[in-house]
């Protein structure tokens, strides 16, 4: 097994705020790993560092995608290296059309039958999407612009895929349908870095996790193992451990993990 | 009646410089959100390059026109790769400073290389003849000037359209970083927009050349083209073709019933009226991000 994508060791400022403390991940090829954390812990901060969507960042450590030294890095090249990114709160162009934003995801390509395939492709992951190519994206609802994102990541046929928060303000149902999804886009080959606040689905999707608490890893493992640990269970599914006398959620956290 | 339509025709005329120079403006407030104060005088110093390749060298004036176009692009690349970008994370007021001092600077070096006397660009065409359509006489030079600034117009509508670094240009100009994730260069998608603009700019600078050159020539033009924009809302390219006649057309009515003297500041009392009636301006369009 080689790692596709392997961080080591990266620390990130936001000007005076220290936001990433050291973190290390590899991503296998072929597997799903998941980035799990509350609010705030840092984990879009890894994408966008991965991306070198933050000047002059990270400030220590090195990232290393497919052999490559990808820290410090221009956006621009790293995403001809193979690496694709929705990012958090989908994002997509809202006065281009749909098939527009599919073509910018294939900006970076030029064989024009393949792209062609390709966006037959995202229309039979998304069938929804076919049915409003030439509508302006900002008109599409916010779960059909997820899907967009992700359609439009998976035009530049990236060998590694991140996803920022794919269930951000989707329905239930919705969530469900993104993430058989993204399981379908894993087993047709690509590597996918995930991060996500919903810690079932996550872990139910992912072969690997990592829980992210401060801008430190915390925990990690094979995700049908920390679906068993106690503490995953209590701090991010509401797992209920102690019953109170009279019947309320009562919540303990039994460690600290700092 | 005839006297509304010939003011009309000459409105529309002289709009359509008008809506090159609010093109040009509303081209780089999209992708770079500033008001570019330099658009007249990105016009001016290639205008004044075309006059010495006619005047001193002795070229015809195709080849003069187009060694101007060609070092306008140049020079709007040049000024945003060497001025505008090395402003590290600047705000609006410092870009509009910036654009200024550029304007200053650029004003400066026409006036001391050429001179302020007024003189006009030999061309074929004069501004003194016309033709006449259905009653109206309308000059030649003004047909050709609403001639060129449609088919230029109906030329960038197909490049945003259709061509797939106009649309990478739409899209850095929606959202820089996603562009930025999606490969595109967007460091040089911006600079092609300032050449594309001091282009379109340059373009309307010619063809008042033939009626007058001087270093202030651009100004009316500028201001004109700027309140159009504005009316149409400075983020739509229609809306500012738009709001340039409509200036055009309402300064000419004001100026032959009300006052010809008056007659510069009707475009200012139109951008507060549209203003008042629809702050964000005729065309903006807003989007309520989904969450």
């Amino acid at each position: 097994m080689s790692a596709l994508l392997e961080i080591r060791n990266i620390e990130t400022w936001y000007d005076l705020v220290y936001a990433i403390r050291g973190v290390s991940l590899s991503v296998e090829e072929g597997t799903i790993t998941a980035i799990l954390g509350n609010n705030g812990a840092g984990k879009t901060t890894i994408l966008r560092t991965v991306m070198g969507l933050i000047t002059d960042q990270p400030d220590k450590g090195e990232i290393e995608f497919n052999g490559h030294r990808i820290d410090g890095m221009d956006t621009e090249k790293i995403v001809r290296l193979g690496i694709s990114c929705v990012p958090e709160g989908r994002e997509v162009f809202e006065e281009l059309t749909v098939r527009e934003n599919l073509m910018m995801g294939a900006y970076i390509r030029k064989d024009k039958k393949e792209i062609q395939k390709d966006v037959e492709r995202v229309f039979a992951y998304f069938p929804v999407l076919s049915d409003r190519v030439n509508q302006w994206a900002g008109f599409l609802s916010g779960g059909e612009q997820q899907m967009l994102a992700i359609g439009r990541a998976l035009m530049s046929r990236p060998r590694l895929l991140l996803l920022d928060e794919p269930s951000l303000g989707l329905s239930p149902l919705l969530v469900g349908e993104i993430f058989d999804i993204i399981g379908r886009i894993n087993r047709e080959g690509v590597t996918i870095l995930l991060v996500e606040q919903n810690a079932k689905k996550a872990l139910d999707v992912s072969d690997n996790a990592l829980i992210l608490e401060n801008g430190r890893f915390v925990l990690k493992g094979k995700s049908r193992d920390l679906m068993k640990d106690d503490n995953v269970k209590e701090f991010y599914m509401g797992v209920r451990s102690q019953a109170s006398v009279k019947g309320y959620q009562r919540w303990k956290r039994k460690k600290v993990w700092r | 009646m005839i006297d509304l339509m010939q003011m009309i025709i000459s409105g529309i005329a002289v709009g359509s410089s008008y809506a090159l120079m609010g093109l040009g403006m509303v081209l780089i407030y999209k992708s770079s959100a500033v008001p570019n104060f330099v658009q007249g005088e990105m016009a001016l110093l290639p205008v004044f390059i075309a006059y010495m390749i006619i005047d001193t060298y002795g070229y015809p004036v195709h080849v003069a026109f187009a060694g101007a176009l060609a070092f306008a692009v140049l020079l709007g690349c040049f000024l945003e790769f060497a001025i505008v970008r090395r402003a590290k994370e600047p705000n609006v007021i410092g870009l509009i400073i910036i654009t200024i001092g550029m304007e200053m600077a650029l004003l400066g070096l026409v006036s001391w290389k050429f001179g302020a006397d007024q003189r006009t660009m030999p061309f074929p065409i004069s501004s003194y003849d016309s033709v006449m359509v259905g009653g109206l006489y309308i000059s030649t030079l003004d047909l050709l000037t609403l001639t060129v600034a449609l088919v230029l117009m109906t030329g960038l509508f197909l490049f945003f359209r259709f061509t797939k670094f106009g649309v990478a240009m739409k899209a850095t100009q929606q959202n820089e970083a996603v562009a930025r994730l999606m490969g595109i260069r967007t460091r040089r998608v911006k600079m092609m927009t300032w050449g594309i603009s001091a282009m379109v700019g340059t373009v309307a600078g010619l063809l008042i050349a033939p009626t007058i050159i001087e270093p202030y020539m651009m100004w009316d033009p500028l201001l004109k083209g700027f309140a159009g924009a504005v009316v149409g809302g400075m983020t739509s390219l229609p809306g500012a073709v738009f709001g340039a006649y409509i200036v055009g057309i309402i300064e000419h009515l004001f100026g032959g019933y009300v006052s010809i003297e008056f007659k510069s500041v009707v475009a200012f009392a139109v951008i507060v009226i549209v203003l008042c009636v629809k702050p964000s301006g005729l065309f903006a369009r807003h989007y309520v991000k989904k969450v």
